[in-house]
């Protein structure tokens, strides 16, 4: 979540309940909603780190609350991260394991690893397609990630009927 | 041919499809044995030249068998002539081809009011399953347009229309969904959804997931034969889950 709260702190400062509110909104349900806890740790190492500085502020009849900047370094460290690219998915997966594996040691059919294979992937696609249905349509980031799940589950698709076909 | 619940809505025996064009003999389809029930949603899925179009062309009359048989609603189908196979398509198929064909010189609304009537539905339940399909479709606005103003993906929601406007006894399909893009899907998903929920049976070749995730049954071809025929199941997600589970499906 590091850089998350960077990000936001690189537009305004705030405190830890500020960003938690903010990663609501901005990401809706398409984001599992964050831990109080787990922003304040990460802030403490960011804080560490030299990425972002904290100020005291004081407030009437309350404790004082603690307001995070991003520092020059961790405007360098956002720059970073948002001008490499990312790493692609993995192909080299567990079933990948299975399906080389299987035929050495006997234990199972490649042909029946693939249609199992075939039916959890159709599985998790029906309850994606389930999901978007149920996700509000205004609601861009959650319906962009649900497509972004469906179209990797198709490639996966899509490969086990190549490694199908190279079977047979 | 028959079960203790009635007749089957399809069902093949050893049904066998060689085409002999010029050189050697091509076994699309050897011995597919296949039976779909009343109300279930099947999907077929398997690689391009498996035999999947074949297979439902022959269940739709649309190609000859070279062997085998096929019923369709307890009735043998594969010895009818072909204007005997086009009265059969047109009390109890409904069919959607990769390639639309639509009818040219007539509009969006008589293309799918067509069918409708030619099955002996009167005029006014024509027009109001035509206007029922079209309104799910989001494609009231075009009824009045000819086939030939519309993208393909238009084309292919039309050609999808058409075919359940008779509300037919078996929904054949080859591709209906290779066309559109991800919106377009999304409203013919909706679509197929529903009509399966009314009871309507489907038998749908598809390389779309998401359109094979909807049916009860995928039946995979390799090489002309079913390699595996299953439900597919639900997973279980937690009941309040939202878009964020999809990260730990992924994950």
């Amino acid at each position: 979540m590091r850089l998350q709260l960077l990000a936001l702190l690189s537009k305004e400062p705030a405190h830890g309940y500020e960003l938690k509110q903010a990663l609501e909104q901005i990401f809706g349900t398409a984001y599992p909603s964050p831990n109080i806890g787990q922003i304040y740790v990460t802030l403490g190492r960011l804080e560490k780190d030299g990425l972002v500085r904290s100020v005291d502020v004081e407030q009437s009849n309350r404790p004082n609350k603690k307001v995070y900047y991003c520092t020059a370094e961790g405007r360098e460290a956002l720059d970073e991260w948002v001008d490499s690219p990312n790493e692609g998915p993995r192909v080299r997966d567990e079933f990948f394991m299975k399906l080389v594996l299987a035929p050495l040691t006997g234990i199972a059919d490649r042909m029946a690893l693939i249609n199992r294979q075939r039916r959890h992937y159709l599985a998790i696609m029906r309850d994606l397609v389930e999901l978007a249905q149920q996700t509000d349509q205004d609601n861009r980031p959650a319906q962009l990630l649900i497509e972004g799940a469906m179209l990797h589950l198709q490639a996966d698709l899509d490969w086990l009927e190549r490694c199908q076909e190279d079977l047979a | 041919m028959t079960t203790a619940s009635g007749p089957s809505a399809i069902h093949t025996v050893n049904l066998v499809k060689i085409y002999q064009t010029g050189g050697l003999p091509v076994h699309a389809v050897r011995g597919i044995d296949l039976r779909v029930e009343h109300g279930e949603f099947v999907a077929i899925m398997g690689p391009s030249g498996s035999g999947k179009s074949t297979l439902v062309h022959m269940l739709g009359g649309l190609d000859t068998r070279t062997s085998g048989e096929i019923w369709v609603d307890g009735r043998r189908a594969d010895t009818l002539n072909e204007s005997a196979w086009a009265i059969l398509r047109r009390q109890k198929i409904g069919f959607v081809f990769q390639f639309f064909n639509l009818v040219d010189n007539m509009t969006v609304a008589d293309n799918v009011e067509l069918p409708a009537l030619l099955g002996g539905a009167s005029p006014k339940h024509a027009r109001e399953r035509r206007e029922y399909l079209l309104t799910e479709l989001g494609l009231t606005d075009k009824a009045d347009a000819a086939p030939a103003q519309l993208s393909g993906g238009e084309q292919q929601r039309v050609a999808l229309a058409r075919a359940l406007a008779n509300q037919p006894h078996v929904l054949l399909a080859d591709e209906p969904t290779g066309n559109l893009d991800s919106r377009n899907t999304r409203d013919v998903l909706r679509l197929l959804g529903e009509v399966h929920r009314q009871g309507q049976t489907i038998v749908m070749v598809t390389h779309d997931a998401r359109v094979a995730g909807l049916a009860d049954r995928v039946v995979t071809l390799l090489d002309g034969q079913i390699v595996d025929d299953g439900a597919v199941a639900h997973v279980r997600r937690r009941p309040k889950g939202g878009a964020g589970d999809v990260v730990e499906l992924r994950g």
